[in-house]
């Protein structure tokens, strides 16, 4: 659709390499490596699921992508065109291709401002529709979002997490963007609410074909919704493959571990694993070390990089390995 | 951080209406006498011709004289009504005050939200510009302008409003600094909405509340500054009253005639203190908290 009909179908709709982010060095810190050579692919309507514990790097990447963060290093091509090298103007015309749902609804919204003024402010910074149109439109995002257009005229104060959460889907939705990051769209709500939205997500997916990018700590939630998964360990991918391969066969022994984690509904069984002690990882964060990679190829010699690719479509990173394997 | 998300949710955001026999809080009361000041320094200052018995400027034999049925506060030191002249005064007063103030609420309110939410070199380059005016003494620098230019209004509301844009514009740049980071910001970044309806709409909105209120105790302040200028001869010149130069005249005759000194003076304390009881009220309602 839109500027999609140009291109080549099977074109992917988000393209990253090698993107890299680096927080400057701050009151005595040395610059911090947030994102370290994040390259993927998100084709035209699929989820790629980002998975990894806090500080890993999701929500940066996330932002990198949106260029809400300066990027250090690599490329985003949303639609061909690389984001990273866009004129600010450019990059808000941009924008209503590329949408953001963040973690907390309860602060996402201007409080000042009603949820009519809320979901018009897209329209009218991209002149998608015209002011006569605007009512409608507005009316019309609240219904694609389950929501009683009659609201229109409250403040975000008047409304559940849940529902504020619907809004912000509105809004991101207002410009018929291609692409959405949702940023832990579900954390902060209860788990009955966490359902409504993914599945709200979803069905809105099926009806407009978007891409999600979707961020995550839940690998319950990702699992539900996520086509592919991308697994993030100290700023890299360490996994990435189809939703079922990384579930299924984990390869990386982060991700096993981050599996291994989740609780087993089964008493016997989870107090059983409680009794063991848990492995102890650690990670080697040996970077660009000159020497055989824990798969036995040198990366700093053949110049590849350092990911390996184990069955069609699903990948490892050789860095972050137990020193003993 | 979380003191200021908290201060500024609250504020003025749509509180169920108060029960209505539910006694007032403490800061509604104060707000409450703050305005009902201000009505009566506005209502005087406005209708002042009207409302003043003598004509201000009118000299008469009586000179010195203490309270009588036709002045109430007696005559000053040429015979001039002193009620007359404290009401015609204060207009000169609190016009000068009022000026100096927006000005210098304009000034600071531009240099602290581009202080605040560009940050970096702007942030560095205003903020230490504004250090340099802040380190003057108020009374120092206003000396030195008024003895170059002159004693004439418009260089006394100059002076006042320089001398008054630092505290302002510290004031705003503030909030700025952590409102920019708040997700509802981020969000419409992220929509595509340019940086200064971000600024304008997203971000001041914010911000408000901490600006009325010092806005309110700055206003104290400069009446003290005025009248405490005038009262040095830096004011407006002579023979239109002012309090400040009210008071520097009946000085001298003090033990003669007490009332020329005690009506300015109470003028000059009732005018400063409605906008403290109005800053305090208004801080009390809009929850500013420590702010400030």
């Amino acid at each position: 659709m839109r500027l999609a009909k140009k291109r080549p179908t099977d074109a992917p709709l988000l393209q990253v390499r090698d993107l890299s982010v680096v927080f400057p060095a701050q009151r005595g810190n040395p610059p911090l490596a947030a994102v370290k050579g994040v390259s993927f692919d998100i084709a035209p309507g699929q989820t790629l699921g980002l998975v990894g514990q806090s500080g890993s790097g999701k929500t940066t990447t996330g932002r990198a992508i949106l260029q809400l963060q300066k990027v250090h290093q690599g490329s985003v091509e949303l639609l061909g065109e690389d984001l990273t090298k866009m004129s600010s103007s450019n990059l808000r015309r941009m924008r209503r291709h590329m949408q953001f749902v963040l973690q907390n609804p309860y602060s996402s919204l201007h409080p000042r401002m009603t949820i009519a003024q809320t979901l018009t402010e897209p329209l009218r910074v991209h002149r998608s529709v015209p002011p006569s149109q605007m009512r409608e439109r507005v009316a019309e995002l609240l219904e694609l979002v389950n929501m009683d257009p009659a609201v229109m005229h409250r403040y975000p104060n008047a409304f559940s997490g849940g529902q504020r959460q619907r809004i912000v889907i509105a809004r991101a939705l207002a410009v018929n963007p291609d692409f959405v990051v949702c940023d832990e769209p579900v954390s902060a709500l209860d788990v009955r609410t966490q359902a409504q939205i993914v599945t709200l997500l979803r069905s809105l997916q099926d009806k407009l074909g978007l891409s999600y990018l979707f961020i995550a700590h839940d690998l319950a939630i990702v699992r539900e919704v996520a086509h592919k998964v991308a697994v993030m360990f100290g700023g890299r991918i360490v996994e990435m493959g189809n939703a079922s391969q990384v579930y299924d066969t984990p390869a990386h022994p982060y991700t096993q571990m981050l599996l291994n984690a989740v609780p087993i509904p089964d008493p016997i069984i989870q107090r059983k694993r409680l009794r063991l002690t848990p492995p102890e990882f650690r990670f080697s964060a040996d970077e660009d070390h000159d020497g055989p990679c824990s798969h036995g190829e040198n990366h700093v010699r053949t110049g590849t990089a350092p990911w390996h690719q184990i069955a069609d479509g699903h990948g490892i990173s050789c860095r972050y390995w137990p020193p003993t394997s | 951080m979380s003191t200021v998300r908290a201060m500024v949710d609250t504020a003025g955001s749509q509180n169920p209406p108060a029960d209505k026999r539910q006694r007032l809080t403490n800061g509604q009361l104060l707000l409450g006498l703050g305005i009902a000041m201000l009505a009566v320094l506005i209502i005087v200052t406005v209708f002042a011709p009207l409302i003043a018995p003598f004509d201000p400027s009118k000299t008469s034999p009586n000179s010195l004289a203490g309270p009588s049925a036709q002045h109430w506060l007696g005559t000053d030191s040429i015979g001039r009504d002193v009620l007359s002249r404290l009401i015609v005064g204060g207009r000169t007063t609190l016009l000068i005050t009022a000026v100096a103030v927006f000005l210098a609420l304009a000034a600071g309110l531009v240099l602290g939200l581009l202080s605040g939410y560009l940050g970096g070199m702007v942030d560095e380059i205003i903020m230490r510009v504004l250090d340099v005016v802040f380190a003057f003494p108020v009374f120092l620098l206003a000396i030195a302008v008024v003895a170059a230019l002159g004693p004439t209004v418009p260089n006394l509301i100059l002076t006042i409003a320089i001398v008054y844009t630092p505290a302002m514009a510290r004031v705003v740049r503030g909030p700025v600094l952590s409102v920019k980071e708040w997700d509802h910001v981020e969000a419409a970044r992220s929509v595509g909405v340019s940086e200064l309806r971000l600024v304008l709409r997203h971000v001041l909105p914010m911000v408000i509340s901490p600006i009325v209120v010092a806005t309110s105790l700055t206003l104290s302040h400069t009446i003290f500054t005025v009248t405490a200028l005038s009262f040095l001869g830096l004011g407006p010149p002579p023979p239109d009253p002012n309090w400040g130069g009210m008071l520097s005249e009946a000085r001298q005759f003090m033990e003669l005639a007490p009332l020329t000194v005690v009506g300015p003076a109470t003028a000059i304390v009732f005018a400063t203190l409605t906008f403290i009881v109005l800053a305090n009220g208004l801080r009390e309602v809009l929850d500013v908290g420590s702010w400030r």
